[in-house]
């Protein structure tokens, strides 16, 4: 197919399904073109996809975000740095913490100085705590799209103890706001490691719970195995982060392999790959990954240094000029925030790479081929939050 | 200024990042006079400014040759300060639609750069994980009256939805890009948001309360943070 007639497909079918409510649209001679979305079950938000179909195979398929994007980088320019968190505890917005810890490394490079090490153990135990909220999520909800609502349940009823955990420390269940520039804003609640370490016991019993109900189950593996492949090559072409490049059997990540700022490098920690590159393989590594961020969480409770929480800053936040880039590997993959300071109170200009985006920019590729109810489960399976992809 | 970037560097820089002086000697073998400014944070990052001319093929001695297979991410930054001021407040409204000097000159980052608009791209190695990943951020400058540049989708395939916001955002056009349509924003969309004279309409009509009461910080300057691992607080 050459790129004009593609062209003129998509405008087609752009003019044709622009109404949301028209989800089928029937063409006589080419086959029939399938709206999914905005607002459909599988797609976690507002992600509309569109696909040329033949029978029940996909022809080509592509993906229309933006029907949440809000701005954030034109909106960091007119804030200063403290303010920036709020803005960016919504981009991903299951698990908040991590996406603030980037841009404070960020910021804390350009100014030249380090978060004390009670800060950064504690940042860190955080940052995993937000991967596990998230990912319990994902593990619950891809039996939903399965037709499997058992594990949706497990899922909410566990994440509850961790969100518990978060927000006694935090304040916040969901959005915590707690990292600022040279550590963070209050030290842990008493008796708050024992707790913790009780509820990751909580989450790895539920690890072994959605373990032997979706792993070892028959439809669940008819469904994801040998389903979107993705090869390790197109993945990388794609910028495919996370455990969707792990899957394919890249072995990467960025808090064993970078270290930008993080307490990753002290304690003991494997990162799963898997050969397959298809769906179930991508679940699979998820799976893995709750389970080693608990291990994490546990070895830094136990190893806890003393100490302040906050280094010296100034009252007022001003930013030395230069360019920096910190990029931490997330829940979604990697996130990075490249910042452009002038010295101001605020950063002349932020990139902001969001994980989902480049993960869901494959879509196109990857679904051209397969069979309609492989959609649901390829889009699952590779796990974005509206908000990361659109900013 | 960029010529004698990379030379100072080397002159005042307490240590020499040998591995991205390797990497900066390969694209300066492949591209010659195509570079014209580097810059390298040691340990951290190595920046290489190249011609517009040069950019897909910078990318190109980055992928064959030096095997950053990875696509992370390709963005642009309008280097003119925003003529709205700083804040984009609602106190300079009165004074109408403000006007811009197209010769002025602007005061640029990393690496350098002559004109308003300056393109960029991260490329990174992932395969060799045992040790840390080597990458490269590579600039272009392209002229405010012709901001064209070749398209990086026929080496890397991700490179079409960041271009696509690129286009969208900045007004680039990406030659040989195989669908330049609207990614984010609806297809009647006029402008060029994050261009720095595109106003904000929300600060524009309404003041930001924000700006006055600059949250002040734990441990200020006057105050040094407290030994006992329990924060200082303090009431500004």
């Amino acid at each position: 197919m050459t790129a004009v007639t593609e062209r003129q497909q998509l405008a087609y079918v752009d003019a044709q399904a622009a109404d949301a409510r028209v989800n089928v649209e029937l063409q006589t001679e080419e086959g029939m073109v399938l709206n999914l979305g905005p607002q459909h079950p599988a797609t976690h938000g507002t992600l509309r996809v569109t696909a040329k179909l033949d029978g029940e195979q996909v022809v080509w398929a592509d993906v229309v975000p933006g029907y949440m994007h809000r701005g954030y980088e034109k909106l960091t320019e007119v804030r200063t740095y403290p303010q920036i968190t709020t803005l960016i505890n919504r981009i991903d917005w299951l698990g908040s913490f991590a996406n603030e810890v980037p841009f404070i490394l960020a910021a804390e490079q350009l100014m030249d100085i380090e978060a004390p090490p009670r800060a950064r153990h504690i940042r860190t135990i955080l940052f995993e705590m937000a991967r596990v909220a998230n990912i319990v999520l994902f593990l619950g909800d891809l039996g939903v799209q399965l037709g499997a609502v058992t594990p949706a349940f497990f899922a909410f009823r566990d994440r509850e103890h961790v969100l518990d955990q978060i927000e006694s420390v935090t304040g916040g269940r969901f959005h915590p706001n707690f990292d600022r520039i040279g550590g963070l804003k209050d030290d842990l609640p008493k008796g708050w490691v024992a707790d913790t370490k009780a509820v990751m016991v909580r989450i790895r019993n539920f690890c072994d719970e959605i373990e032997a109900l979706l792993f070892g189950n028959e439809i669940f593996e008819a469904r994801t195995r040998g389903v979107g492949v993705i090869p390790a090559e197109v993945g990388m072409s794609y910028g495919l982060t996370g455990a969707n490049i792990r899957a394919s059997g890249v072995d990467w990540d960025l808090r064993r392999d970078a270290n930008p700022g993080l307490a990753h490098n002290e304690v003991d920690f494997r990162v799963w790959t898997h050969p397959d590159g298809d769906s179930f393989a991508r679940c699979w590594v998820r799976l893995q990954e709750t389970r080693e961020a608990t291990k994490i969480i546990d070895q830094l409770c136990d190893g806890l240094p003393g100490g302040p929480i906050m280094a010296k800053v100034p009252r007022i936040i001003k930013v030395p000029a230069g360019e920096a880039y910190v990029a931490t590997e997330n829940p979604l993959g990697v996130m990075g925030y490249y910042v452009v300071s002038k010295g101001d109170l605020g950063p002349f200009r932020t990139k902001i790479r969001s994980a989902s985006f480049s993960n869901v920019s494959i879509c196109p590729w990857l679904l051209r081929g397969v069979y309609v109810p492989d959609i649901i489960t390829i889009l699952a399976s590779l796990y974005f939050i509206l908000g990361d992809i659109d900013r | 200024m960029a010529d004698t970037d990379a030379t100072t560097e080397e002159a005042e820089a307490p240590a020499v990042d040998e591995r991205r002086e390797v990497i900066l000697a390969s694209f300066t073998d492949a591209l010659g006079d195509a570079i014209v400014g580097s810059h390298i944070a040691v340990g951290r990052q190595l920046w290489v400014r190249v011609t517009r001319e040069a950019w897909f093929d910078a990318a190109e001695t980055a992928k064959n040759r030096l095997g950053f297979h990875f696509f992370d991410w390709l963005s642009a930054i309008d280097w003119m300060p925003s003529p709205w001021g700083r804040y984009e407040d609602a106190a300079g409204i009165d004074e109408g639609i403000p006007q811009f000097d197209p010769d002025a000159t602007f005061e640029t980052g990393v690496a350098g750069g002559d004109t308003r608009f300056q393109i960029m791209c991260r490329l990174t190695n992932i395969r060799r994980h045992t040790e840390p990943h080597l990458n490269v951020l590579l600039k272009a400058d392209l002229p405010t009256d012709d901001l064209r540049v070749a398209s990086l989708v026929p080496l890397y395939a991700g490179a079409n939805w960041h271009e696509r916001e690129c286009w969208e955002m900045f007004g680039i056009t990406f030659d040989g890009h195989p669908s330049l349509r609207h990614l984010y924003l609806p297809g009647e969309f006029e402008g060029h948001p994050l261009r720095k004279d595109f106003p904000l309409l929300a600060r524009l009509v309404k003041p930001w309360p924000g700006i006055v009461d600059v949250e002040p910080m734990p441990g200020g300057a006057d105050e040094p943070a407290e030994g006992d691992g329990v924060a200082a607080e303090e009431d500004a």
